[in-house]
């Protein structure tokens, strides 16, 4: 039986498709990663799983509970980090955890194996406001606060948005751990970059899913040449690029543009037709995941 | 799970400590408004000002002018001629003129015979305010008729509140409102802030049933609506001196049903408004302002157009305030005012069936 089962899933808010006809399966112990992003309907969907909307049409099992007819089952086994900060902000870090251990009828005592590699990192401040942390730690203290009463599935809805790069990572570290312990984990995030660290991610957009794969099997169905180009005027070079021969689409990515071709480009001509350029650099790359959504975006 | 919920109110309870100036003004809110009713906005008649125009100083005048000069509520400001009415008036030197007839002590004896109807003094009152100048002259005539002259031909007693203090009156208008401010209000704005800031969320999406969650909430506000009414009473009794003469006992009772009808109110806000602003509007303009328009706080309920005296019905400050008045000022037991409190009890089970019918353990 898989951690989490979604069978054409559909939600609408008044003339808004929030969600259509999604399917997908998380197994046991799976750090899965929904990637898409704002207004994707990534949060549509953990509001679904975690039964605090109830579905158009379409059916999903959580830990084998239905959403609609079981889901008070699913509220007592899962862990749910909103999107937005959802503490106490008055209360202290550990009067809010405490909170939380109450909740679920548990004490600190009993979960804090599971959650000392995080909690340990703000215990020193156990007494401060959870409104005075800084996002990094704020974002701590709610996974412990999700994971205080040891459930099955945890749903991580954006938890890195607004947070440093240094504690996005550490973030993804302690996802990893998590794992370890069996824990399935669906995590969304809008930065693609994040998506490698996921053992299975989904490319969503608009309500719908594009693609579900690891990672790896996502880049490596993409089946064009890809190049990176770069010049003293980017704005120029994109225009024409894109009219030149054996061009598919060129794009902004980063500081440079990516550029994808079909089997008549040759880099050699290329180079020629753009000698007038000033400081043309021309180079093959591998595509990266964000290549991977913006195709499937556009077709 | 009984132990959770103990947690559930020392949270709550800390939100509320935590959050300073909200109790400060809880507190101070009934002391000020009872002050501020109290003494300052009074509709009892104060050193109103009198003049006398008296064509001869009879020995009947005399005597109506030494009555009004004992008055503690008047002051006699001196015999005036007739053409200088308007100007004393006007200059505001004096609220009321009292004109009295020629020939008055005659005229007094053929009224007492029954061979005349004719009035024989004149009130010229400055009804620049309405409140004042009504209340004025329905003392001041009680005044002059209690006259040794004039006592064949009435006798009035003010049973209750013989000096009219408005106080009185005001004391259980001002616990209408300010149970419906602090219970309805604060409970509909702690559980609304709880889906503002996403928390409730995360409350949802947990074994718990948030209707247990909401009862957690109510019951400090509950502890505090008590110390407020404890002020209140101790403030009427000791400041304003009303007298209570039918015990505390009554008024309590009735009062912790009036709480919790209040509480069932608020939830019933909650489970409307969505942001906390809303639920301030909603408390504000559907609560406060029937209960100063429409429950007798402030107007009497007969003297509304006969559509209002109906919609008044529904407004359970009506009733509350009305039975603690019975209560406070006439001193009748709790059982006089049965049907109130049934009212009330009614209402309540009604309101907070509603509003759990109404309450989604889900976001939509």
């Amino acid at each position: 039986m898989n951690a989490i089962e979604v069978h054409n899933l559909s939600k609408s808010y008044g003339k808004v498709q929030a969600l259509d006809n999604v399917s997908f399966s998380v197994e046991r112990g799976e750090l899965f990663g929904l990637i898409g992003p704002d207004g994707a309907g990534k949060t549509t969907l953990f509001r679904l799983l975690t039964t605090l909307i109830s579905p158009d049409s379409g059916r999903a099992e959580v830990d084998g509970f239905d959403i609609v007819k079981n889901y008070h089952e699913i509220r007592s086994c899962v862990g749910y980090m909103p999107g937005r900060f959802s503490l106490y902000p008055d209360l202290s870090v550990e009067e809010n955890l405490n909170f939380f251990a109450a909740l679920f009828g548990v004490t600190v005592e009993d979960s804090y194996e599971l959650i000392a590699p995080i909690y340990k990192q703000i215990e020193p401040f156990r007494t401060r406001r959870a409104g005075k942390l800084s996002g990094g730690m704020k974002q701590k203290l709610a996974l412990s606060c999700a994971l205080i009463h040891r459930p099955k599935v945890l749903f991580l809805d954006e938890p890195t948005t607004g947070v440093d790069a240094v504690s996005r990572s550490e973030f993804w570290d302690m996802l990893s751990t998590l794992k370890e312990h069996g824990l399935t984990i669906l995590v969304s995030t809008p930065y693609m970059d994040e998506a490698s660290r996921c053992d299975r991610i989904a490319l969503c957009n608009e309500g719908r899913i594009l693609s579900i794969n690891t990672p790896k099997g996502i880049v490596s169905g993409f089946d064009r040449q890809l190049y990176g180009i770069k010049s003293k005027n980017m704005f120029a070079l994109l225009e024409r690029a894109r009219r030149s021969e054996g061009v598919i689409d060129c794009y902004p990515f980063g500081e440079k543009h990516h550029l994808i071709t079909n089997e008549v480009f040759d880099i050699e001509q290329f180079k020629i037709q753009f000698c007038d350029v000033k400081d043309l650099e021309i180079e093959p790359i591998e595509p990266t995941i964000e290549d991977v959504f913006i195709k499937l975006m556009k077709r | 799970m009984k132990q959770n919920f103990g947690s559930f109110v020392k949270k709550e309870s800390l939100h509320i400590l935590r959050d300073k100036r909200t109790m400060l003004v809880v507190m101070l809110i009934p002391v000020v408004l009872m002050i501020l009713f109290g003494f300052a906005i009074s509709t009892e008649v104060n050193n109103v000002n009198v003049a006398v125009v008296a064509p001869e100083r009879t020995d009947g005048v005399r005597d109506a002018v030494e009555k009004l000069s004992q008055n503690e509520y008047f002051t006699f400001k001196g015999y005036i001629s007739s053409d200088e009415i308007d100007l004393n008036l006007r200059s505001g030197k004096v609220g009321v003129v009292v004109v009295f007839a020629s020939d008055y002590d005659r005229r007094v004896a053929q009224v007492k015979d029954g061979i005349s109807t004719k009035p024989v003094i004149q009130l010229v009152v400055d009804a620049s305010n309405v409140n004042t100048a009504g209340s004025a002259t329905a003392y001041l005539q009680g005044v002059l008729l209690g006259s040794a002259s004039q006592q064949a031909m009435f006798e009035t007693r003010m049973l209750f509140n013989p000096q009219m203090k408005s106080a009185y009156n005001f004391v259980p208008g001002i616990m209408g409102l300010i149970f419906i401010l602090v219970c309805a209000m604060m409970t509909s704005v702690s559980i609304v802030r709880e889906k503002e800031v996403g928390t409730m969320e995360v409350l949802l999406v947990s074994p718990v049933r948030p209707v247990k969650i909401i009862f957690a909430k109510m019951i400090p506000y509950f502890v505090i609506s008590c110390i407020v009414l404890v002020i209140i009473l101790l403030l009427a009794r000791y400041l304003l001196g009303v007298p209570m003469s039918g015990g505390v006992s009554g008024i309590f009772s009735l009062s912790l049903l009036y709480l919790l009808l209040s509480l069932s109110l608020g939830l019933l806000v909650s489970t409307i408004a969505s942001t906390q602003i809303a639920a301030l509007l909603v408390s504000a303009m559907v609560m406060m302002m029937p209960i100063l328009m429409l429950s007798g706080m402030l107007f009497p309920i007969e003297n509304l157009p006969k559509f209002f005296q109906v919609v008044s019905n529904i407004i359970p400050a009506r009733w509350y305030i009305d039975a603690v008045r019975k209560m406070m000022i006439q001193g009748l037991p709790l059982v006089a005012v049965w049907k109130n409190g049934v009212i009330l009890l009614g209402m309540t089970v009604m309101i907070l069936a509603v509003s759990l019918k109404k309450f989604n353990d889900k976001l939509e």
